[in-house]
């Protein structure tokens, strides 16, 4: 089993920074702790996280510098505070699926070079999730033109080079469920989901994710981005990207550590592990696919 | 006693691509060419400004982006090196850059006072972002002038660019007023290309000039219209067809840099100077001035 553990977790600073200014935002740090013990006791040798925070358009962009160290600060809630960062990333590991992801016919780099700003989002989660760097890692780009074949591809490729590599990988998806956040200020105590139909999709979500039903979530990604997401890219991708690297399945043990408003967004913290029983495979609209073969001239 | 004023507004865009090709001494990675056009255009612009003898640059930028508001830097000093997310090949730049904080404030006030949602960035550790380094490089090169540099709110991604505008407008008056009672005489930079769908490629050498062409005509016809547009001046037809054209041309003007420029600069009913119109991996670039023709 190359790939045996997977999280979704939410990216957004005040998870790391401020849990003490509302019962949901610690809610959320605690939902990270208990997926952290869990990560723990995964045998993962492996941490691999895509964060939809950190926006791509030559490819996708793989972390590949051993040990980026840098005092970070969130651009939009930089009132917050600080982050210093140093993380071991697994340089070797971070070629080898640059190399596989060319091969299935994308265009990816490795990413090496001091001071590169990484994003919020997974600063955060390998903050929360590998405090002390016990597992090296892998942080993935999200293309800001892909879709949903280039999405599902690179799940494909990672998974690929997970098994070559001979790993025990846990995979994170670094997203809010809905991500509209209030336009304005409000008192950390005022918090709440952004409206009740984002409330209504999240819980939705959150049911298929706690019965395993993550390919089935994936399925439901072009509706998740047309119900809950506010139009910064083309789709909502971190699910396809997360179940093509998992195998593309609905059979998995999921658990909800924590569900709760972020400045009206949706985060949550949900654990997945592959297991025997589950959901089982429904018929699915949307094709598979193993290569990507481009935009064909389309803008040509 | 004189007041105030904006003595020139320019349309500043931010490809990382320029300063790689200019090789300053300021950016780790070298280069052997490119970009010609638009870097020697930046030159024209650079000394058509130098010339109008500013106090200050205010610069509006799309890579500082904001969700809850507008903010601004509120730190008199910032010495860092900012990397480019998207092009981390071509732009690792180390700046040094003063801040002209209470022009800054002044303008934060106003646009609050107007009813927009606000802030001053106080973090020392906050990493100034590319577009705007990027922008105020080309137009003064020596860095010797004070900036303001104000965050993009999204309110297009959230609302609509019908949206975006309003607000723009609201943020220009703040502008304009703050400008005129600091007695400063300021330069306004909108940093931000036209059309802006990229390639998703990159060439063995970026600098390789054979490849450089604008993604589509269709990109390129709505880039001609704006262009043709402003050097007619008739910036309030430019402003009226902006949502249509941020839509077709998957434009840079979401971030309303250029729609707070015309308005801070009351429309410019003269013609802007065009020193160059280029493609930088595909997206579409012009390098305008508008200066008043008072102040000609």
């Amino acid at each position: 089993m190359s790939v045996v553990h997977g999280i979704i977790g939410s990216g957004l600073p005040q998870i790391l920074l401020a849990p003490e200014k509302n019962p949901g935002w610690s809610e959320v740090r605690e939902g990270y702790e208990r997926a952290r013990e869990r990560l723990e006791a995964s045998e993962a040798d492996l941490l691999i996280v895509y964060s939809t925070m950190w926006p791509s358009v030559i490819g996708h962009q793989i972390q590949a510098d051993p040990e980026p160290e840098w005092v970070h600060v969130d651009e939009l809630f930089h009132d917050l505070g600080s982050i210093p960062y140093r993380f071991d990333i697994d340089s070797e590991f971070a070629h080898q699926l640059r190399e596989i992801a060319e091969a299935r016919g994308l265009q990816a780099r490795t990413i090496a070079y001091h001071g590169f700003p990484i994003d919020t989002g997974s600063v955060v989660a390998l903050k929360l999730l590998n405090p002390n760097n016990r597992i090296p890692a892998v942080i993935l780009s999200s293309n800001v033109y892909a879709d949903r074949a280039e999405t599902v591809v690179f799940g494909k490729a990672v998974r690929a080079a997970v098994e070559r590599a001979g790993r025990k990988a846990a995979v994170v998806a670094v997203t809010s469920l809905s991500n509209r956040l209030f336009t304005d200020w409000i008192d950390p105590a005022d918090d709440r989901i952004h409206s009740l139909k984002d409330d209504e999709w999240n819980q939705k979500l959150l049911e298929f994710l706690r019965a395993g039903r993550l390919e089935d979530t994936a399925q439901l990604s072009r509706q998740i981005h047309r119900q809950i997401r506010v139009r910064k890219v083309v789709n909502f991708k971190p699910m396809w990207w997360l179940s093509a690297v998992m195998g593309q399945h609905n059979n998995y043990t999921g658990d909800v550590h924590a569900y709760a408003p972020v400045h009206g967004t949706g985060a949550a913290v949900v654990t997945l592990v592959p297991s025997q029983a589950g959901f089982g495979d429904k018929e699915y609209d949307e094709d598979d696919v193993e290569v990507y073969a481009g935009d064909r001239e389309v803008l040509g | 006693m004189s007041t105030g004023r904006i003595v020139a507004g320019a349309l500043a865009p931010h490809p990382p691509h320029l300063v790689y090709a200019d090789n300053p001494p300021q950016n780790e990675p070298t280069s052997e060419c490119g970009w010609e056009m638009l870097r020697w255009g930046y030159e024209r612009l650079a000394k058509d400004i130098a010339a109008l003898e500013p106090d200050v640059l205010i610069v509006l930028s799309p890579h500082w982006q904001t969700y809850i508001g507008t903010h601004f830097l509120g730190v008199p000093h910032f010495a860092s090196k900012s990397v480019d997310p998207v092009f981390p090949n071509l732009f690792r730049y180390h700046y040094d850059l003063k801040v002209d904080v209470p022009l800054a404030e002044a303008i934060e006030e106003r646009a609050r006072a107007a009813g927009l949602v606000t802030k001053m960035m106080r973090n020392p550790d906050f990493r100034v972002d590319y577009g705007t380094i990027v922008s105020c490089h080309l137009t003064r090169p020596q860095w010797d002038l004070p900036i303001v540099s104000i965050s993009s709110c999204r309110a297009t991604s959230y609302y609509n660019v019908d949206v975006m505008q309003e607000q723009q407008m609201a943020l220009a008056r703040a502008t304009r007023e703050a400008v005129v009672a600091s007695g400063r005489r300021a330069v306004l930079l909108a940093s931000e290309s036209l059309s802006h769908r990229h390639f998703v490629t990159e060439s063995a050498v970026p600098e390789d000039m054979s490849n450089e062409h604008i993604t589509n005509h269709h990109q390129y016809l709505w880039d001609m219209k704006l262009v043709e547009m402003l050097r007619r001046g008739e910036s309030r037809r430019v402003v009226d067809l902006m949502p249509e054209f941020t839509e077709q041309a998957v434009s840079e003007s979401d971030s309303g840099a250029l729609t707070w420029l015309l308005a801070a600069m009351d429309y410019p009913d003269y013609p802007a100077e065009l020193y160059a119109y280029g493609s930088v991996i595909g997206t579409g670039n012009a390098v305008m001035s508008f200066i008043p023709p008072e102040e000609a």
